[in-house]
Order: C-alpha cells, then structure tokens, then sequence
C-alpha cells in the first residue's frame, strides 16, 4: 500500500493505482477527456492536470497517467491547476466548437470567452476510439497516421479495412462525434444512423452478428416499430 | 581520368516495378532475428523499389504479425519513407531553419523551375522526384541539397543546373584521380596465390581482375574493376540483381573459401589476397556493395 496526500487528506492505494483514480476515489472530481475505464491511459487531452510535490518543486502532471507514489502531496484543484485547465478547455473550444462534450465541460469551468480563433476540427486526437478499436473489440483497424500537423486518425490507405467489422465503438467514445453525421459513402462512414433514416445495417445481413454501440440506434429503432 | 568502358553500375529502380512477394519475403526473413526491426525492413524495402508499396506493407503486417495499422503508422510517421513512386534520381532540399536563412527557398524555386514541378512532386518521365525537408544536420554546410544520396553544401541557385545534369549522368560514374579513397589494387587467388589481374581487359581504364563464377549450373567469366571503390564489371552472362553467386579461380579452379556472412544481407563473403598482405573481401550476391578490405 502506498500512502499520499490529496488535498491535504492522506490516502492509502494500491501500488499502481494513478492519481485520478485516487482522486476520484476519496472523492475529488476530476474532469478528464480522453480517459476512460477499461482503456488504457493515454494522457492526451491534459485535461486531469493536478499539481504535485511543494515550493518552487511544484509541477502539473496528468493524473491519468502518473502513478502513486509513497508521500506525494497532490492538489486537485489549486489556483495553478485550475488556471491550467481553463486554458486547456479553451484551447480544445478552439479546434472542436462544436463538440457538445467540450461545449459543457468549458461551461461547468466557467469559460465565457474565446479567445482564439475557431478551427472547427473534427478530431481533437484524443485517441479514444484508437485504443477503443484495440483494446475492446479486439480490431486494430484504425490508427494514427502521419505527425505533427499532418497526424489523423483513420484506416491505413484511407480504404475501408479488413478487420474492421462496423461495430461503431469508435464513434460511441468519440467526444468530437462527427463521423457520426457524415454518412455519405458507404464505403468509408461506419454507419451514420442518425443522419440516414434507413441506415445500412437494416437491410445489409452481413451487419447481424456485428456489436453495435449505437445508442439510441436509428436502427433497432426502426426494426422495432415494424 | 575519363572511364573508357562505359558500364552501367547502377540497377535503377524504376517506377512500377511489379512487387513480387518473393523479393518482401526474403527482405523478412534477413530480418528474421530481430523482430524489432521494423524500420529497418522498410527501408530495405525502399531502397528496392523506391517507396513502399501498399501491397508490401500488406506483406510485412501479415508476415511479422504486426497489424496493418502500425505498419502504415511508421510508415507514415518518417519523412524518408514514401508511399508514392519515385523517381529515378531523388532529390531532397533542405528548408531547415539555419538552410533557410541562407537561401535554401531560392534554391528550391530553382529546382522547382527546372524540373517543372512542385516539392513533394515526380517529373512525368518519372526522371526526378523533389522533396523539401526540415534540417539534415549539416546545418553549417547550408544550404545543403541531397541528390541520390549525394550531400552538396552551400548550394547556390546558379549551381542548381549544374548539379541536375551531374544527376542524369549519375554520380557514380567512376572519376578516377578526383577521390583519394579510389585507388587500384592487386589481387591473388587465396588457394593457389596465382595473380588474377587481366592485361588483355580493363575497366576503368586498368588491367581487370578476372575471376570465374557460377550459380545455377551456369559458369562464365566475370572481371571486375581493380579500382578499390568503384563498383564497376564486366560479366559474360547477365547475373540478376540479389543472386547469390559462387567465386572460383581461372587458373586453379577452386572456389574462394568463404570465412564470413556479409552484415548487409547475410550472403558469404568471397575473400581474395591483396598484393602487398591483406585481405579483401567482397559480398557475392549481386547489387550488394558490402566490401572490407584488411591491410596488414
Ligand atoms: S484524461 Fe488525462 S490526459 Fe486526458
Ligand atoms: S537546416 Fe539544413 S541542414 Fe540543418
């Protein structure tokens, strides 16, 4: 066991536990973007930046990623912190405006102004739906590609993959939610239910045995009324 | 010196060259050992073909149990792979900080306007492809332009002509006297000790080095070029690029006891004595430049 202090409260984990999940553990909200349970931690977003050690020592990590360690004072939520991810959500307002996800998490942190110029991303690179494809349903069918300005996300060769078996994982985590409403090419798109009101799954029977994680899914929906 | 028998020493890969499964597999299987080396087989695969294939990153996923993503990952990640064609001759500017300040954007307008084309972009008879990078740690040397492996430094826009035709003719034509690190040598058979230096054939305007080889029950006559440091031969029958070909002595017939793998692509390296003691050793497959030389 491994004793630290939150916020001035000692508490006792497990080694290997991280720091958010000690955090949210004894309580202490901590709003994270590209963290999810049963995914491995990434530490893209910085969005969970919590300040560690004391005096001009203090630094901001990324709680989702760094581990307990034996003594380690955190602050969740110091001035410094706070600052920090203000300017962290603005800054992802910026590149995705019109993601609803960081729409309210900039609002429940008190972001009443932007400052910089709007971008209209549709992919912040968080990486969830990467490690989603990989780590849950077992695919590995899209990836990073390129770096620095060029790095997206997709299929190798920007071709439908092989492996992929259109379960729609990736769109479910995604918190920029465009690949959703971009259904056009049947091809490429994974399934767009909600801008198709027949969607490809209900008449192609190769989509049966696949798992879905739309939710409401236009779909079932439609299979039901019948 | 002018080179008086014209030989062509460079197996240009053009663009489109079919990709044979055959030719990935064996690449694999050199790498076979070290299941890291991913970069490392995809530069091989490169330096083969020119770029990288869909259907070799295919291969290599399939082969070595990576996953396509991760392939096409790495492949996209570094610069000095390409998944489109290239040209026969490469040309890479530098647009790196210290390369810019010093002019390097004038000298990519140049080469730009003299191939016609833009950076990133092949010449339609698929002679030239350019490409800009940033900073290739010469910085001092700036600008600095890379054709063909080739590094120039201080690269002025009047150069630029000058240096593409140095490129059509290719850079390595052998210009003896000019490098110091070209120089001829005697060589003996390690069985017999029997001189096979040849009087009555030169390459590059000295007496051969004559030496039989076989593969594939086939047997001919091959002679070298006895400039330690150019690549040029002469051989009565057309041996393909990547065949493994055995040595032997004209006179007493032996084939070249083989002491050692080459470290580029693991084939045996033929050893022959060099007059004066020491030893040179020569990778036997074909287009492979591996060689040692130990003086004693
Ligand atoms: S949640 Fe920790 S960096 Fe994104
Ligand atoms: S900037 Fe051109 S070599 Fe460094």
């Amino acid at each position: 066991m491994i004793t630290l202090k939150i916020n001035g409260l000692d508490v006792s984990v497990e080694k290997g536990t991280t720091l958010l999940e000690a955090a949210r553990f004894i309580g202490f909200p901590v709003p994270t973007l590209c963290h999810m349970d049963g995914l491995s931690a990434y530490g893209a977003c910085r969005l969970c930046v919590v300040e560690i050690g004391e005096g001009p020592k203090a630094k901001l990590v990324s709680s989702c990623t760094y581990p307990a360690e034996e003594g380690l004072k955190v602050r969740t939520a110091s001035a410094r912190v706070l600052k920090a991810r203000r300017m962290i959500l603005e800054l992802l307002l910026a590149s995705c405006p019109q993601s609803k996800i960081i729409q309210d998490l900039a609002a429940s942190h008190g972001i009443r102004q932007q400052r910089f110029r709007q971008e209209y991303e549709d992919c912040i690179l968080c990486g969830l739906c990467v490690r989603m494809c990989e780590e849950q349903m077992m695919a590995k069918a899209i990836g990073f590609r390129n770096r620095g300005e060029k790095r997206s996300i997709g299929t190798p060769f920007d071709i439908k993959s092989d492996v992929c078996r259109l379960c729609g994982g990736c769109m479910y985590v995604c918190p920029a939610c465009q690949l959703r409403c971009t259904y056009n090419e049947p091809e490429k798109a994974i399934c767009g239910a909600c801008a198709n009101l027949t969607p490809p799954c209900i008449e192609k029977e190769q989509f049966d045995d696949m798992m879905c994680y739309m939710d409401p899914c236009v779909a079932c929906e439609i299979e039901k009324d019948k | 010196m002018k080179t008086d028998t014209v030989i062509k020493n460079k197996d240009n890969t053009h663009a489109g060259k079919e990709v044979d499964s055959k030719d990935i597999l064996r690449i694999l299987d050199k790498h076979n050992e070290d299941r890291g080396g991913l970069i490392a087989i995809l530069e091989e695969i490169q330096a083969e073909y020119g770029y990288l294939p869909e259907k070799s990153l295919r291969i290599v996923g399939e082969e070595t149990g990576r996953s396509l993503v991760d392939v096409y990952g790495v492949a996209t990640f570094y610069r000095s792979f390409s998944l489109k064609p290239r040209g026969r001759h490469f040309v890479c500017a530098c647009l790196g900080t210290a390369c810019h300040v010093r002019g390097a954007p004038r000298v990519v307008e140049e080469l730009e306007q003299q191939l016609g084309i833009k950076a990133g972009e092949t010449t339609p008879d698929w002679e030239f492809t350019l490409e800009t990078v940033n900073c290739l740690g010469a910085c001092a040397l700036g600008p600095v332009v890379v054709i063909d492996g080739h590094y120039f430094s201080k690269v002025r826009k009047s150069r630029v002509g000058q240096l593409l035709d140095e490129a059509r003719k290719g850079f390595d034509t052998i210009e003896l006297g000019k490098d110091k690190r070209i120089f001829p040598i005697n060589v003996s058979c390690p069985h017999c000790n029997h001189s096979l230096k040849d009087e009555t054939f030169a390459i590059d305007g000295y007496p051969s080095i004559l030496v039989n080889v076989s593969s594939d029950h086939k047997q001919g006559w091959l002679r070298l070029s006895c400039l330690y440091g150019s690549y040029n031969f002469a051989s009565e029958f057309d041996v393909p690029t990547g065949l493994v070909v055995s040595f032997l002595c004209p006179h007493c017939g032996v084939e070249f006891p083989s002491t050692s793998d080459c470290s580029v692509c693991a084939a045996p390296m033929v050893p022959m004595l060099v007059e004066g003691g020491g030893i040179v050793q020569i990778c036997s497959r074909r287009g492979c430049k591996n060689h040692i030389l130990d003086l004693v």
